[in-house]
């Protein structure tokens, strides 16, 4: 596709969004496929990339294979726009796309994320993009693939529940605080990836196409627009959420997932949003009101 | 009189049939043309010594393994299920909740890494159960009739003594009240004390829920105690058929007749 080599900013030496047209047409058919049954897991060729597997090549490989000139990406890793990780996957796609990047939430078309889901309400035009280190949600209880296939064409999940029943019993809750399972669609079980169950709730019928990719592990799977998604439980011991004592040290905000962060050598610790640009449009928000009055 | 044992007598109907089923394995028998019948309520065994084809045809009525040749059906819900044939989500979901298998070995049959009580508990969340409070009653309340102290429901099954783990295992199958429950050798691998336990136990838990079970075992004593029919095995197969007490008694058959008076039983 010569043409899209043309764009400004790309560098020539690599087709646009790095993979192959023939890899991008593989990749959206197993999406579309994904996308047609919610929760199920659809393997695809997962291809090297320049970053070793385990560091998000499933989201990269999606993001390359959807990513197109008018789309403006945002890369997160711990909520946090400037980690290693999310710098480095944002710098990629700027080169080999030469296309638009942000930090805004709002200003973002395709969102690939690593742990979180942006405090801010996606949008029907978004799409968010997991990077799924371990897609199956009932591996560490079935360690053979055969079966877990077959439990997730039966709907046998008696066993997840096993899980969460030994979490209660040991602990008298849910101990499980992320990848914590959910039944999307009333039909397969599927990991939320190590997203804080916190985040769990704005998965269901969340307007953004939800796209996870596992890239060491070769699967896809999504979540439609508009599905419902549930965390699983029991009737007597409800799913909850993460709550926090006390507010963002930063910007005050009671109602993000917060940090734990270590600020001296005497152990003393804040609690600071994980979503960064949730918590800088917070302060923004803030002093430009301190400014009006 | 107790009226459960009464209507039993009275079903119309057997559970299971088995219709001159054989499997060879090539050239090899397995076991060959087995015929039987099995009514509701009723405790068949099967003995016969070490390769005798006992496990070849446990295996292939509990689906476990395909007849080379011949029937066996299951009745469900007045149908009759052609059990070879069953498609796998059938079979499974037959497995789950008309079904239970008791391993000889304990580790076989339970989540060695999960609690007694999520062991227990397992069959009624696979049947749909989300409610805490009343899987701990049911696994406490189950934990009880195997004779294993309910507070040990948190406790590790590798924690327990083998023939603590046997009455678990044996707790895990009968909690969703099968109509059909096979077993293998249940009382291999203990000792003859705790054997007598678990013998009354079983007992009395099969003639109170009116569970109809295919034992298999190479101990008479077993037999005698747990079976109201018995079928002989030698060579893949059934030397002898008839009430337990008949056989033992009045063995025909020269094997049975140097099988029985090679023990006191």
């Amino acid at each position: 596709m010569t043409e899209a080599q043309t764009i400004s900013g790309a560098d020539p030496h690599y087709n646009y969004g790095y993979l192959d047209e023939q890899t991008k047409r593989m990749v959206r058919r197993a999406l579309l496929k994904a996308v047609a049954i919610p929760g199920y897991q659809v393997p695809f060729g997962s291809r090297e990339m320049p970053l070793a597997r385990g560091w998000g090549t499933g989201g990269i490989q999606i993001t390359a294979a959807l990513v197109g000139p008018a789309d403006c990406l945002k890369v997160i890793d711990q909520g946090a726009d400037d980690t290693t990780n999310a710098v480095s996957i944002r710098n990629f796609f700027a080169r080999v796309t030469g296309g638009r990047t942000t930090q805004k939430t709002a200003e973002a078309t395709i969102i690939q994320t690593r742990h979180r889901i942006p405090e801010k309400p996606l949008r029907a035009d978004q799409i968010l993009v997991y990077q799924v280190p371990q897609p199956e949600p009932l591996r560490k209880l079935e360690p053979s693939e055969v079966e877990t296939r077959n439990m997730h064409a039966w709907e046998e999940y008696g066993l997840m529940q096993v899980r969460l029943y030994e979490d209660i019993a040991r602990f008298g809750h849910v101990a499980t605080t992320y990848a914590y399972p959910v039944m999307v669609n009333e039909r397969y079980i599927a990991s939320p990836t190590p997203i804080p169950k916190f985040d769990n709730p704005k998965m269901d019928m969340m307007p953004a196409l939800q796209l996870f990719g596992a890239g060491r592990e070769k699967r896809v799977y999504a979540i439609p627009p508009f599905t419902r998604v549930r965390s699983l439980d029991f009737e007597d011991h409800p799913f909850t959420v993460q709550s926090w004592d006390k507010p963002c040290e930063i910007c005050g905000s009671r109602l993000s997932y917060l940090d734990e962060v270590i600020v001296d050598d005497h152990g003393a610790r804040i609690f600071v949003c994980s979503d960064t640009d949730y918590c800088e449009d917070r302060r923004a928000d803030a002093a430009s009101l301190g400014e009006g009055a | 009189m107790d009226m459960s044992i009464y209507s039993q007598a009275m079903t119309p109907e057997p559970l299971l049939q088995v219709q001159d089923m054989s499997r060879y394995y090539g050239e090899r028998v397995g076991c060959r043309a087995v015929t039987f019948q099995l009514w509701p309520g009723e405790i068949l065994g099967i003995v016969g010594e070490s390769g005798s084809g006992k496990s070849t045809l446990l295996r292939c009525l509990a689906a476990l393994d395909q007849p080379t040749d011949g029937q066996i059906q299951f009745a469900d819900d007045g149908q009759w299920l052609d059990v070879p044939a069953l498609p796998e989500p059938k079979r499974r979901a037959l497995m789950r909740r008309a079904w239970g298998i008791v391993h000889q070995n304990p580790r076989d049959g339970l989540r060695m890494g999960v609690s007694a009580g999520g062991n227990i508990g397992e069959r009624l969340m696979d049947a749909g159960e989300r409610n805490y409070g009343q899987i701990r009653r049911v696994a406490r309340d189950w934990l009880a009739r195997v004779e294993i102290d309910p507070d040990r429901i948190d406790d590790l099954p590798q924690h327990f003594s083998g023939g603590m783990q046997q009455r678990l295992q044996i707790a895990r199958v009968l909690v969703s009240e099968p109509r059909l429950v096979f077993m293998d050798e249940p009382t291999g691998g203990l000792d003859v004390s705790v054997q007598a336990k678990l013998l009354d136990l079983l007992r009395a838990l099969v003639r109170d829920m009116g569970i109809a079970a295919v034992i298999v075992t190479h101990d008479l004593a077993v037999a005698r105690l747990l079976t109201d029919r018995l079928m002989v095995m030698k060579d893949g197969v059934v030397i002898e058929q008839g009430l337990t007490d008949q056989v033992l008694d009045d063995p025909q058959h020269a094997y049975t007749q140097l099988l029985t008076s090679a023990v006191l039983v």
